[in-house]
């Protein structure tokens, strides 16, 4: 257990690294710092001299351990469009990410196991075909695709429709078409105060309808994803050798299907789950951009357009760091539920 | 000539017996994906004579026509078919040539992920060692980015570096470098796993004993072997490729709107949704869509032929 | 009627190309106590014949016909509780290959528990107390750690004595073991076999062996099966088969056991190979490797290729060949007639 947390440490400080050198060398070659401080109309013996006190002009080497030492800090400077630390600007957009962030895994889990293990236990069902289909258009529709869309049906509404509205089945055929609109697609609401800079939109009936169309967006690509591992997982595991020995020894199909073939099942999900995160959080960007979602993720695509390079760097720095925990976490969850694996870092 | 023509005969005769044509004939999703990609990847191909407009010229531009409904809507005009965007583009010439701009991305993005992909995948799985941790550590790292990340952070310095005039320039072989270097590690991962599995088959000790070159049994003997796994993930690659071009184009980091692909129309045609003009977003959203379902359905199909483990008993 | 009535049994694999015959009129009966042997080449039908018997053939496979009665009921027409009750209880299975067999996620101890709390109402702890009980007979080494030890951390050897202990969890009617010894190292194999003959002797258990193995065949059972392409070919008490085969497939099978042939000639192997299920030759499917489709007067026997053999008794065996049923016809007919 020890080696183990000793060895994915390690791993973790690796990766670190290797971001925080990529986010040096965008900074290095990008942040002009002395253009942002004192702009365009101060003459160039001034700069030269601010470049020098600032150590602009000192070998990368000291640069970097300068730049790594304020990052352990938590030190990236300060903001050019928020003229704030860097850190405090993440800080306030980070709670709007995560909850939407945990609404979509909320979304994902809930919907994948069941639908994954259904369509793998009765792979020739209808339904199990059906959600088969759904889940491979589902992962053809862009994510932001599938944010107008449900903004379009959810929350403009759709009044037209090419049935006759005067015959019965037209009328019905309108209905089934037509939406009233009005869910809100814009922004969080009014999230609820929690403490500090974390206020939730988990705490009112309003603040989860701010929810809904966003997170229904995030989990729309993941979800189908999961689903199809799920039930090739299931597929597999119900071939192998112990479920046929576990029919033989006349154990209810209920539990070879929920604790004999789940359970091995969920291994290789589990990992996939955790390389998933990266892509979930890349999504939030796409997500937040469509809905105004007062997340990082459209806080960093401003700082792009905005030329915001502190505020780049931190943000790529602060979701390695979240990459980096949430895949020991991940880690160390598949060695807790994998008896095969003691934790060492390597399958016995 | 005369000794070719037989085996080209013999090939062609094998193919028109595998496993593969016979389970194509027999899957009517196929047929029908395969008949649709083509159809469109046809249409897309041929934009500049089947368009009505050239949605790149200037002089053909109404900005009176702007924000027009396609034809089935009430206030339409027959000359465009499909209505027009916000700045009086004909919607169907400029849906044909995106969609060419979008295919020409997906599929020149997937050929360098697969150039890069495969020869760094033959290489750690190959030569081991610290060539092989480096590899695919940094595989790791940047899958555990997730390739949208990076394609979306390389795509901000590309663009910083360059400048927004320039990157629009220059912005269909950008892009396709910013994916292509986004998504290797796909490829060189799988491919470095079937490395590693043939590596130790007989017939790989068998013409190392035989004195052949590693060189030679890499790309004679083992790559042969994964060609197929390569087939299947170019497919599901190429969908890939296409929706993150279309994801940057709609975060303006890709196609700039006077060269539109399918995904910077969608985003243009955002900022009129609210307004009532859903056509300009949702038409060239369904055909990218029905673009990326095709390649998708037939991606799945090539799996369950190739790699039929689960079809075993 | 004897504890295990199989009659006519037809087994196929509902494949895309069309229906193939996996098992074909397999009928054998088991009493009470009673070894029998199931000998063939892989891919002779051997595993789905013990899998049918639990009725467990894995889709697209099924039962096409005949009957598998197990103390008077057949198993083919129960119901699935029904069966369940059988499997793991009256019937139980040894699979091939131990490492592949156990579930990897859960402990030896809950593997066990659960099979006996699926046929018993039974507490935890009881179980516990049979499952160690059990895992003392199969004389596995501290067998109190291992219930609480997963899969991996034993080896093949030990595994397979865990999987002995769990077929014997619930003092079955009948043990299946499908080629129980083949994926263990040499040196244990017969460790294995001497442990399940003494303890199927011990508590009088009927034990069904599919096998390759001639040898061990002829020390363990009573009676034995020689199966080829889906068919019984020939079956009897084992001493007589061993010693004095009819079937020319039988006979190639013990000439071809290595303490057969002459020290420093060739190993007689029989030519060929067996067909495909999906693609069988007329007749008798055997008769495309058979030395004895022409007779010794050098005229063909046109049966072979045309008919497919019923069985004939010889002694105390069946045999379904063409050339035996002539031959027992020619001893039938005083020898004057043929003159």
């Amino acid at each position: 257990m020890i080696a183990f947390l000793i060895k994915r440490l390690f791993h973790a400080l690796l990766v670190m690294f290797v971001i925080s050198i990529i986010a040096f060398a965008i900074q290095d070659n990008l942040g002009d710092p002395i253009q942002q401080m004192v702009g365009q109309s101060v003459p160039e013996s001034e700069r030269e001299a601010l470049r020098e006190q600032l150590g602009l002009n000192d070998p990368f080497l000291v640069q970097y351990l300068r730049f790594a030492g304020n990052a352990l800090q938590l030190d990236f400077g300060y903001s050019y469009i928020f003229n704030q630390p860097t850190t405090e600007v993440i800080l306030r957009h980070l709670p709007a990410t995560l909850e939407l962030v945990f609404a979509t895994t909320l979304l994902i889990v809930l919907f994948s196991v069941p639908i994954g293990v259904y369509s793998a236990i009765r792979p020739r069902a209808w339904l199990s075909r059906f959600f088969m289909g759904v889940s491979i258009i589902g992962i053809s529709i862009p994510v932001f695709l599938t944010a107008i869309m449900l903004i379009q049906l959810f929350a403009i509404g759709v009044s037209w429709s090419p049935f006759p509205a005067d015959t019965g089945w037209g009328a019905w055929l309108n209905d089934l078409i037509t939406t009233e609109g009005g869910m809100p697609a814009y922004g969080r609401g009014n999230p609820v105060p929690v403490f500090g800079t974390w206020a939730t939109n988990f705490a009112s009936l309003e603040g989860l309808t701010y929810l809904v169309l966003p997170a229904i967006s995030l989990a729309s690509i993941m979800l189908p994803l999961f689903i199809r591992l799920i039930r090739a997982e299931m597929l597999e595991v119900l071939q192998s050798e112990y479920v046929k020995f576990a029919r033989a020894k006349g154990i209810s199909l209920r539990r070879i299907y929920f604790v004999h073939a789940l359970k091995n099942t969920m291994l290789p999900v589990i990992t996939m789950g955790g390389v998933q995160i990266g892509t979930l959080v890349a999504y939030t960007i796409l997500t937040e951009t469509v809905f105004q979602w007062p997340g990082m993720g459209l806080m960093f695509l401003n700082a792009i357009q905005r030329s915001d390079v502190p505020l780049i760097i931190t943000y790529l720095m602060i979701v390695g760091l979240i990459f980096v925990i949430t895949n020991t976490l991940v880690d160390l969850i598949y060695g807790l539920v994998n008896p095969t694996v003691k934790l060492t870092g390597k399958p016995a | 000539m005369t000794t070719t023509t037989p085996r080209v005969a013999s090939r062609w005769s094998r193919f028109r017996g595998s496993y593969l044509l016979y389970s194509f004939k027999r899957d009517l999703i196929a047929q029908l994906s395969l008949v649709v990609f083509i159809a469109l990847v046809a249409v897309a191909v041929l934009a500049p004579w089947l368009a009505p407009m050239n949605p790149y010229d200037l002089a053909q531009i109404d900005i009176m026509a702007s924000e027009l409904p396609p034809f089935w809507v009430e206030g339409s005009d027959p000359t465009y078919l499909m209505g027009t965007d916000a700045q009086g583009r004909d919607l169907l010439s400029t849906i044909l040539y995106g969609a060419r701009v979008s295919l020409i991305i997906g599929f020149g993005a997937v050929a360098l992920q697969a150039l890069l992909g495969v020869s760094f995948g033959l290489l750690a799985g190959y030569l081991g060692g610290r060539v092989d941790a480096f590899l695919m550590r940094l595989a790791d790292i940047q899958l555990s980015f997730s390739t949208l990340m990076v394609a979306i952070v390389v795509g901000a310095l590309v663009k910083a570096i360059f400048g927004g005039a320039t990157f629009s320039a220059y912005a269909v072989p950008l892009l396709v470098l910013i994916i292509g270097l986004a998504e290797w590690p796909q490829y060189a991962r799988t491919v470095r796993a079937s490395v590693l599995a043939e590596r130790h088959k007989e017939y790989v000790d068998a013409a190392r004993v035989m004195g052949f070159t590693s060189r030679r049994i890499m790309f004679r003997h083992i790559l042969p072997n994964t060609l197929s796994p390569i087939f299947v993930i170019s497919t599901v690659q190429v969908a890939n490729a296409i929706i993150s071009e279309a994801a940057l184009s709609f975060l303006g980091l890709g196609m700039p709107e006077t060269q539109p692909s399918l995904g910077s129309l969608i985003k243009s045609g955002f900022d009129y949704l609210q307004s009532g003009s859903w056509w300009i977003t949702l038409i060239p959203g369904l055909v990218l869509v029905v673009l990326v379902l095709v390649i998708n359905l037939l991606g799945d199909w090539l799996r369950d032929v190739l790699n039929p483990r689960l079809y075993k008993g | 009627m004897a504890l295990l009535d199989v009659n006519h049994l037809d087994v196929r694999f509902a494949l895309r190309r069309g229906d193939v015959q996996a098992l074909r009129d397999v009928s054998f009966s088991l009493e009470r106590g009673e070894r029998l042997g199931i000998v063939g080449e892989s891919g002779a039908g051997k595993s789905v014949a013990a899998f049918s018997l639990l009725n467990l053939i894995a889709k697209p496979g099924y039962i096409a016909g005949g009957s598998i009665h197990f103390d008077g009921r057949d198993l083919t027409r129960m119901s699935d509780r029904a069966l369940r009750h059988v499997r793991g209880h009256r019937m139980s299975m040894i699979f091939q290959d131990p490492m592949m067999t156990l579930n990897p996620v859960l402990s030896i101890g809950e593997q066990m528990v659960e099979c006996l709390k699926a046929h018993r109402r039974i507490s935890t702890r009881e179980a516990r107390a049979i499952a160690l009980r059990k895992l003392e007979q199969v004389q596995i080494p501290s067998p109190t750690a291992r219930l609480d030890q997963y899969p991996h951390e034993l080896s093949g050897g030990m595994r397979q004595r865990v999987i002995i202990a769990i077929a014997l969890l619930l003092d079955p009617d009948i043990i299946i073991a499908d080629e129980p010894t083949t994926a263990l190292d040499v040196t244990i194999q017969a460790e294995i076999m001497a442990l399940l003959l003494e303890l199927c002797e011990k508590h009088n258990v009927g034990l069904i062996l599919i096998t390759h193995d001639l040898g061990v065949v002829s020390q363990v059972t009573q009676r034995m099966l020689v199966m080829y392409a889906g068919r019984v070919i020939e079956q009897g008490p084992t001493r007589e088969i061993i010693n004095d085969p009819q079937h020319p497939y039988t006979q190639g099978l013990i000439n071809a056991l290595p303490q057969m042939a002459t020290p420093g000639s060739r190993l007689n192997q029989i030519p060929g190979s067996m067909p495909s299920l999906d693609n069988l030759p007329s007749g008798c499917a055997f008769h495309p490797r058979c030395g004895f489709v022409e007779r010794a007067d050098g005229t063909t026997r046109r049966a072979c290729i045309d008919e497919v053999p019923g069985f004939v008794t010889s002694g105390n065996c069946r045999v379904a060949c063409h050339m035996v049923a002539e031959m027992l016809e020619r001893e039938r007919i005083p020898a004057e007639e043929i003159r």
